[in-house]
């Protein structure tokens, strides 16, 4: 999996070797023990779901992921659906792990790591609990977790060039959960990306407060769309109300998360979406393969861990061919977001004249602010 | 059938029903029937580990379902268990931050009154505002849980957050040194006992007592105990507050035994979950204890439902209806009973 970007850190490179050259064991045990049980039978993966597993948003593109590994005769995947941050995640975790014989866990939700995986992972030492959110530090966090996530604000970038191509008022929506760096991220890059085809276009933000509050999804939705926006985009955990209101009134709308194209045959244009099924089918191959699995897994669409959706039938040649020109650039890596000058909403300059930030930059995870172009505040 | 068993036999009557009624609709959901139940007995009750799966999950629900069953006594309905739960946790972790360096003991009561004291005020404002206000109290109290949830989020986004907590936002941690622990060497935390502690004392303030038999007089007729010289108003305040405190409780072992931050998992549905505990159980404080153990296991059990039959997540929402509105309609059946045979004789 060299062509995955790892970030390992000294330490934990030096903690790697210290125990090659101790004790062999991590050759023999290979991927945490994980190799010495999958020679009795089958690798049993289990994935844990915060929402419905037919959400059209964030817990399906686990689901359609897990449905992939599920097709491999050696693999067993058990999942269960709509559990909370709660401890009843530790129970979930616990009993996938006694009563049906985990070896490995997907527990996907953000919440679940701080502080349910760190309590459940060092008791079960021969489990590898590998997390989506990307948290993993090897100088706090146990050896035998890891975690996964991936660039998608780089198809929500090109959703932006999209969107700044189809609008005609000038004005999109973006309907996100909370004002924290993941979401503000995706909110500026939509932004920018929208304003490089059209400086005047502005971007209004309304924070529903909740990862999952459909009244108030639809609330913000229509409101927005009386102020005469007329493409509509979100982060939420499920874009599905969000997509139907934009269709219901006749706007365009993007995506997130999975594919809803489904939901809005006339107005959907084109959305992030992640690639659950190749990131994997790619651990439980390096499982197969007895393979060191490595605690932090990254990256973006040159990964392949994210994708955009198939364009909608409304897309235009001139959207579609700027869109596929930016994406094949993100694809060579040599796309800069982040490149000054660039100015926040409160006209405060953020990235000043000749710095610029690459995608796996550590300033960009702690992001605060909302870029020029954005109408609403972080304070949400 | 002699009246000191009914809250226990009841219940149970209505539970073999249920169990059938549930084994009909898995069937029509394409699963076997016995297999389920099997599955519901493994994942539940069937070994030490599903034990200590049921009771950790049954461990906040005994003191959510007090919030509802304490003033049911009264004749008041209140639903407000999930807003006093969210505010106590919130206040129980502001205690603990303050009480950084204070000894762990000091810590862990000064967290545990802050949050009685919390959720107390919130269902005793509910109890005032019926009093004084003769604000209805299930409207009230069902409102304030939209309140504290609001005042929650508001909080741990903003003035209150730890800005380590990037993408969950949370309030600073109490300190490891400071959260509660386990029983012995199960993985079922302190506040199982905290709950079946609560649950005896309050058992034994309300059948023991001269305090409880005020409290069955004021629900059996409000204006004949005051004619007699009952202070209603004082025991409609106190009898709330204790209500609202146990709720807080459970908010405050949240934070002590799970999360150790306040954050939006707080509002996690444990407070509504009361509500039927305390419903299923007819207000009886002991009798919430197997009620919220049996709801406890059916959380349990519904996992493996959901792994080993492929059946839905709102399985266990199905049986949890279904016992739900038998043992509701159960006790209208005997009261009928007994209305019928007081007659007789």
């Amino acid at each position: 999996m060299s062509h995955l970007k790892h970030f390992q850190f000294n330490a934990k490179r030096r903690q790697v070797l210290k125990g090659l050259a101790g004790a062999g064991l991590t050759t023999v045990m290979g991927g945490f023990g994980i190799k010495a049980a999958q020679a009795a039978g089958k690798v049993t993966m289990g994935f844990i779901y915060v929402g419905p597993r037919d959400d059209f948003g964030y817990n399906q593109a686990h689901y359609e992921g897990k449905s992939a590994l599920a097709k491999q005769s050696w693999i067993k995947a058990v999942d269960q659906e709509n559990v909370p941050e709660t401890i009843e995640v530790q129970k979930v975790m616990e009993g996938m792990i006694n009563l049906d014989g985990a070896q490995v866990l997907f527990p996907t939700s953000f919440g679940y790591f701080d502080p349910h995986i760190l309590k459940v992972a060092p008791k079960y030492p021969n489990v590898m609990f590998l997390h989506c959110g990307g948290l993993y530090d090897a100088k706090k966090h146990p050896k035998n977790v890891g975690s996964y996530f991936g660039y998608i604000d780089e198809p929500v970038y090109v959703s932006g060039i999209v969107a700044g191509h189809m609008s005609k008022t000038g004005k999109l929506g973006y309907i996100a959960a909370m004002p924290i760096p993941q979401v503000l991220r995706n909110i500026n890059n939509f932004t920018m990306a929208a304003r490089s085809v059209n400086p005047k276009i502005t971007v209004q933000v309304v924070f529903t407060g909740g990862w999952s509050n459909p009244v108030k999804e639809a609330e913000a939705a229509n409101s927005l769309i009386d102020q005469g926006i007329d493409v509509l985009t979100c982060h939420v955990d499920s874009p599905k109300v969000v997509v139907e209101t934009a269709e219901k009134r006749g706007i365009y709308s993007c995506g997130y998360h999975a594919n809803q194209a489904k939901l809005a045959p006339k107005g959907f244009l084109t959305g992030a979406e992640w690639n659950w099924s190749k990131v994997y089918l790619d651990y439980a191959k390096m499982i197969a393969g007895g393979e060191k699995i490595p605690n932090l897994i990254r990256g973006g669409f040159k990964e392949g861990i994210v994708k955009s959706s198939p364009y909608g039938k409304a897309v235009s040649a001139k959207a579609k061919a700027h869109a596929d020109k930016v994406r094949a650039q993100f694809m060579a890596g040599d796309f800069v977001v982040y490149k000054g000058p660039i100015k926040d909403n409160t006209g405060k300059t953020v990235v000043p004249q000749g710095k610029a930030y690459g995608q796996t930059d550590i300033w960009l995870e702690s992001m605060d602010w909302l870029v020029e172009g954005v109408i609403g505040s972080t304070k949400g | 059938m002699p009246i000191a068993l009914a809250p226990f036999l009841i219940p149970l009557s209505a539970l073999l029903l249920s169990s059938v009624l549930f084994g009909a609709f898995v069937w029509m959901a394409g699963a076997t029937p016995s297999d389920v139940y099997q599955s519901i007995y493994r994942g539940a009750f069937g070994t030490w580990y599903s034990w200590q799966n049921t009771l950790t999950r049954a461990a906040p629900l005994m003191l959510t379902a007090l919030c509802t069953a304490l003033p049911a006594r009264l004749g008041l309905v209140v639903i407000g268990g999930e807003g006093a739960v969210v505010i106590g946790g919130l206040v129980a972790a502001l205690a603990g931050i303050a009480l950084l360096d204070a000894h762990p003991m000091v810590a862990l009561i000064g967290m545990a009154l802050a949050s009685m004291i919390a959720g107390g005020v919130l269902i005793g404002l509910v109890g005032w505002l019926r009093q004084a206000r003769n604000v209805n109290e299930t409207i009230s109290s069902l409102l304030f849980n939209y309140i504290c949830i609001a005042i929650l989020n508001f909080l741990v986004v903003g003035p209150l957050r730890d800005p380590e907590t990037l993408n969950k936002p949370s309030t600073h941690h109490i300190g490891e040194t400071h959260m509660l622990g386990y029983l012995g060497d199960s993985s079922i935390h302190m506040g199982f006992a905290f709950g079946l502690i609560a649950c005896l004392i309050l058992w034994i303030l309300y059948k023991h007592t001269t305090f409880g038999f005020a409290v069955d007089m004021v629900g059996g007729n409000a204006r004949a105990a005051r004619l007699s010289g009952l202070p209603v108003r004082k025991i409609m305040l106190l009898v709330t507050f204790m209500g609202g405190a146990a709720a807080g409780l459970a908010g405050m072992i949240e934070v002590a035994a799970v999360h150790g931050r306040a954050n939006a998992s707080l509002n996690a549905g444990y407070g509504y979950e009361g509500i039927l505990i305390a419903f299923a159980a007819r207000h009886h404080p002991l009798a919430i204890v197997p009620m919220a153990i049996l709801f406890g296991g059916i959380r349990a059990a519904s996992d493996l439902l959901q792994r080993n039959h492929d059946l839905p997540d709102a399985t266990s929402l199905v049986l949890q209806g279904i016992i739900f509105v038998l043992v509701l309609a159960s006790e209208a059946i005997y009261a009928r009973m007994a209305a019928k045979s007081g007659y007789k004789s």
